[in-house]
C-alpha cells in the first residue's frame, strides 16, 4: 500500500509545493520571457528568510512580514536585474546561479543573531498555525499533519490564483511582449518596445512568485535553512518545469507533482528491494543518491528527446540564445 | 527535499603555523574549562584522589607563583583547602565519588603584582573518572607569539596561487570547450571530480571480481592511470553525448540544460559509490610542513602539485600555440565555420578538446582532492569559482582562462583577511558579477557582443 499512499502524500507536500511555485516563477522567465534565470533559489531564500527573520527577530506580525518578504524578492530582482538583463542568456544564467550562491553563503556564516546559520530560523509559524481550521484532522487524511494539510490547502489555493493570473496574463497584450521578446529581441525592440523593461518586469513577477513558493515551504518545514536554497534548487525546479513542458500554465504543477510522486515511489520501491540487495549497497543515502542520479538522466533525456516537455509545443520554447 | 550537506571546511589548509597557534589556543581553552558550581551530587562511592598543579607568572619568564589558597570542592560540596609551595606547585588530596569537581583558587591570596591574566577563570571544573587530575590557572600577560594579519599574507599568497595552479587546468578545458562549441559546461565540476575519485580508487585498490584480490597503484603511478582513465571518460563522454548532440543540432541552451543533468547524474554516482563520505588519499597526505624564508609553510607534495602543473600547463599553451591541431583549435575557436571552409575537421577538434579538458579537468581533481577531501562535493564547490575564472580571464581565451584562475586562487585565500573564511568563496562570485558587469569579456577577451 506504500508504494501508491507514500508517492501520493508526497506529490502533494507543501514541499511539493514550494518547487510547483518555484518552477511556475521559473516559466514566467524561461518558459515565456526566455531568460536563463539559474537563481530561483535566491528569490525562494530571500523571501522566506525576510518573512522568517522580520517575525522572529523584529516580532513583526504575519500578513506584514509575508509582504516584507514579497518586497525583499521585487528588490533582489532589481539588483539581479538592473545590470545583467542587457546580458546574453548563458551570462545570465551565470550571473543569477552565482547570486544564489552568495546570498546562500551569507545566510549560512553572517548575521548570525538573525540568521543563526546552518540551523536556520525557526519558530515564525504561530500565527499562521492558530488560524488553522483543521486542528482536528490530525492524521486522518493521507497521514498528513493538521499543520501539513493547513499548508497544503493555503498553497495550493496560491497555486491556483497565480495559474489564473499567468493564464490571463499571458493572454494579455503584455504576456504578447514577453513572448515575443522570447522569439525574437530584436524584432519587439525595432516595434518601439521596452524590451529591457518587459524583462525587468517579467523577473520580478517571477521572482515573487518564487518567493511565495520560499514562504509554503518555510510554513510546511517550520524553518527556513539556507541549504534548502542551493543550486540543486533551482535546477530541481528547472527540471520539474520542463517535465511539464515550458509555457504551458499548468505544467509545473503537472511536473512537480509527476515529480515527487515518482521520485518518492522510486524510495519506497528501493526501500522494499534493500532487504534483498546484500550489503549497503541500498542504504537510505545510497537510495538517495540513485533516485537523483536518475533526475539527472531524465533531464538530459528530456532535453535531448521531447525539449517540450509532457505538455509543451515544441515551437513555443525558447531553446537558442544566440 | 534534497537537503545536501556543503561542507565547511575551508577550500585551502591555513598555513601550519596558524594551524599550530589554533591548537595552543584550544588546549588551553580545554583546560581552563568553563566555570560552573558543581551541584550534583555524587555517584558511587567517594574514593581518595589528588588535584595538582603548578602556578607560573608568564611576567616574570615563568616564576613559580608560592603561597596561593586552592580550594578544590568535591560534587558532594565538601571542601578540600591547599597552598602554592616554594616551586608554586599543589597537591590537595580530597574524596570524591564520580561527578565533576570544582578547583578554585583565591586571587586575594596572590602576591603583589601577581595578577590574573586578563579574562582568566579562578575556577575550574573537572570532570572524568580520573583519580589523580591536574589543572591549570594562567598567570601574567599572554606571552605567546601572536600572529598579526599581514604576517598571513606570504602564506595566503602562496596557498592561492597554488590553488589557482590547480584550478588554471581545470579551467583551460572549460575554457577551451566554451571556446571552440559555445557550450557553458554545468558539467565540468564533475569531471574534476572524476579525478580525485579515480584517484581514490585506483590507489586505494578496486576490488577484482571473482577473487579476493585488489588491484592498486602507489598513488605516483595513480596520478598517470587517472589522466589516462580521464582520456578515455571524454573520449566516452564525446562519442556517446556531445557528438550526437552537435550532429542533431541541438541548440546551445539545450545543451547547457542537458549539462546540468549530466552534473547531477554524475554527482550522485559519485556520490553513491563513496556512499556519501569524504575519503582521504592514503599517500602524501599529512607531509612536513617546511619553512620558507620564514614567510610560510611549504610541503614537498605542494612543491610537487605546482611543477606538476606547471609542465602541464606549459605542455598545453605551447601545443596550442605551435602545432598545427593547435592552430586548428584556435581557428575553430575564432571561427567555427570559417575554420571548416579552411578544411579543418571541427567535429574532430572539437571532440579531442573533449578529450584532453577532462584530463585536464581530471588532473586538477586529484590534486584537489588532497586539500578538499575526496568528496563527491568537490565538484559542486569548484564549478562557480570555475566560471569565474573564466570569465574574469575572458570565456573561450587560453591565457584569460590561466590568469583567471590565477587571480581567483590569491583573492579567495587573501581575502580571508577581511571576511570569515566560510564566505571566501563569495568573494570570487562577487568579482565574477563584477566583472561580467564593467568588462563583460573578461581581462583578456576579445570584445564581442554580450547582450
Amino acid at each position: 500500500m506504500d508504494l501508491i499512499t507514500t508517492p501520493l502524500h508526497d506529490a502533494f507536500a507543501p514541499v511539493a509545493i514550494s518547487y510547483v511555485l518555484a518552477a511556475m516563477g521559473l516559466n514566467i522567465h524561461y518558459g515565456y520571457t526566455g531568460l536563463l534565470n539559474f537563481g530561483q533559489a535566491a528569490f525562494a531564500a530571500a523571501g522566506s528568510y525576510a518573512m522568517a527573520v522580520t517575525i522572529v527577530s523584529f516580532g513583526v506580525p504575519f500578513i506584514p512580514a509575508i509582504l516584507l518578504g514579497l518586497a525583499a524578492s521585487v528588490v533582489l530582482s532589481l539588483v539581479m536585474g538592473v545590470p545583467t538583463l542587457r546580458l546574453r542568456a548563458d551570462y545570465l544564467a551565470i550571473v543569477t546561479i552565482a547570486v544564489a550562491e552568495i546570498l546562500r553563503l551569507l545566510f549560512s556564516t553572517s548575521f548570525k543573531k538573525y540568521f543563526h546559520a546552518r540551523d536556520g530560523v525557526s519558530g515564525f509559524t504561530g500565527t499562521f498555525r492558530s488560524w488553522n481550521p483543521f486542528k482536528d484532522m490530525e492524521g486522518t487524511f493521507l497521514s498528513f499533519s493538521a499543520n501539513d494539510l493547513w499548508v497544503m490547502v493555503v498553497g495550493w489555493i496560491i497555486v491556483a490564483l497565480v495559474s489564473t493570473l499567468v493564464f490571463l496574463l499571458m493572454r494579455s497584450p503584455w504576456g504578447r511582449v514577453l513572448k515575443s521578446i522570447r522569439e525574437d529581441e530584436d524584432a519587439v525592440r525595432s516595434l518601439g518596445k521596452n524590451v529591457y523593461g518587459y524583462k525587468m518586469q517579467a523577473l520580478v513577477l517571477g521572482g515573487m512568485i518564487g518567493a511565495m513558493g520560499g514562504f509554503v515551504g518555510a510554513l510546511g518545514l517550520a524553518s527556513v535553512q539556507p541549504d534548502t536554497f542551493n543550486t540543486d534548487f533551482t535546477f530541481i525546479a528547472f527540471t520539474m518545469l520542463i517535465l511539464g513542458g515550458a509555457a504551458r500554465v499548468l505544467s509545473p504543477a503537472v511536473g512537480a507533482v509527476l515529480f515527487w510522486g515518482v521520485l518518492s515511489f522510486m524510495s519506497v520501491a528501493l526501500s522494499e528491494l534493500s532487504d534483498i540487495v546484500p550489503g549497503d549497497l541500498l542504504d537510505s543515502n545510497r537510495i538517495g543518491n540513485i533516485r537523483f542520479a536518475v533526475v539527472g538522466l531524465v533531464l538530459m533525456l528530456l532535453m535531448i528527446y521531447r525539449p517540450q516537455g509532457l505538455f509543451g509545443d515544441r515551437k513555443e520554447i525558447a531553446i537558442d540564445a544566440r | 527535499m534534497p537537503n545536501r550537506q556543503t561542507p565547511s571546511r575551508g577550500i585551502l589548509a591555513r598555513p601550519l603555523a596558524a594551524v599550530v597557534a589554533l591548537g595552543a589556543f584550544l588546549a588551553l581553552f580545554v583546560l581552563a574549562g568553563p566555570a560552573s558550581p558543581a551541584s550534583a551530587a555524587c555517584d558511587g562511592t567517594a574514593i581518595p584522589k589528588t588535584m595538582s598543579g603548578v602556578l607560573v607568572n608568564s611576567a616574570d619568564d615563568g616564576a613559580p607563583v608560592p603561597g596561593v589558597a586552592i580550594t578544590v570542592t568535591n560534587c558532594d560540596g565538601v571542601e578540600f583547602e591547599g597552598e602554592t609551595d616554594e616551586s608554586g606547585a599543589f597537591t590537595i588530596d580530597f574524596e570524591a565519588g564520580i561527578g565533576p569537581v570544582t578547583v578554585a583558587l583565591d586571587p586575594e591570596t596572590l602576591p603583589d603584582g601577581v595578577d590574573m591574566r586578563d579574562g582568566a577563570s579562578t575556577t575550574n571544573t573537572l570532570t572524568g573518572s580520573l583519580t589523580e587530575l591536574n589543572t591549570t590557572f594562567l598567570i601574567g600577560p599572554d606571552g605567546r607569539n601572536v600572529e598579526t594579519k599581514w604576517d598571513r599574507v606570504a602564506g595566503l599568497v602562496y596557498s592561492g596561487l597554488l590553488f589557482g595552479l590547480i584550478l588554471a587546468m581545470a579551467a583551460l578545458g572549460l575554457s577551451m570547450v566554451f571556446g571552440t562549441t559555445g557550450l557553458t559546461n554545468f558539467a565540468h565540476g564533475e569531471l574534476v571530480t572524476f579525478g580525485a575519485m579515480a584517484a581514490f580508487f585506483v590507489s586505494t585498490g578496486i576490488p577484482l571480481p571473482f577473487t579476493d584480490n585488489d588491484i592498486s597503484l602507489p598513488f605516483i603511478w595513480a596520478v598517470p592511470a587517472v589522466v589516462v582513465l580521464a582520456l578515455g571518460f571524454g573520449w566516452l563522454q564525446n562519442t556517446v553525448l556531445w557528438q550526437p548532440l552537435r550532429k542533431r543540432g541541438v541548440g546551445l541552451i539545450a545543451a547547457m540544460i542537458v549539462s546540468i543533468g549530466l552534473q547531477f547524474f554524475l554527482r550522485n554516482v559519485y556520490a553513491y559509490l563513496t556512499g556519501s563520505r569524504t575519503e582521504t588519499y592514503q599517500d602524501y597526505y599529512t607531509p612536513q610542513g617546511k619553512d620558507a624564508f620564514g614567510l610560510f609553510t611549504y610541503t614537498d607534495r605542494d612543491i610537487a602539485i605546482a611543477v606538476t602543473c606547471i609542465v602541464v600547463l606549459t605542455v598545453v599553451l605551447l601545443v596550442l600555440q605551435f602545432t598545427r591541431i593547435g592552430r586548428a583549435t584556435r581557428a575553430v575557436s575564432d571561427n567555427p565555420a570559417l575554420a571548416a571552409a579552411t578544411g579543418i575537421n571541427v567535429d574532430r577538434v572539437i571532440s579531442l578538446v573533449w578529450i584532453v579538458g577532462t584530463a585536464l579537468a581530471a588532473l586538477s581533481g586529484v590534486f584537489l582532492g588532497f586539500t578538499l577531501g575526496v568528496t563527491y562535493q568537490i565538484g559542486q564547490l569548484v564549478l562557480l569559482l570555475l566560471f569565474a575564472a573564466c570569465c574574469v580571464g575572458g570565456l573561450g581565451s587560453v591565457w584569460g582562462a590561466l590568469l583567471g584562475a590565477l587571480i581567483i586562487g590569491v583573492l579567495i585565500d587573501l581575502s580571508t583577511l577581511v571576511i570569515p573564511s566560510d564566505l571566501k568563496n563569495a568573494g570570487a562570485l562577487l568579482l565574477l558579477i563584477v566583472i561580467l558587469l564593467v568588462r563583460p569579456q573578461g581581462l583578456l577577451g576579445r570584445r564581442e557582443r554580450v547582450g
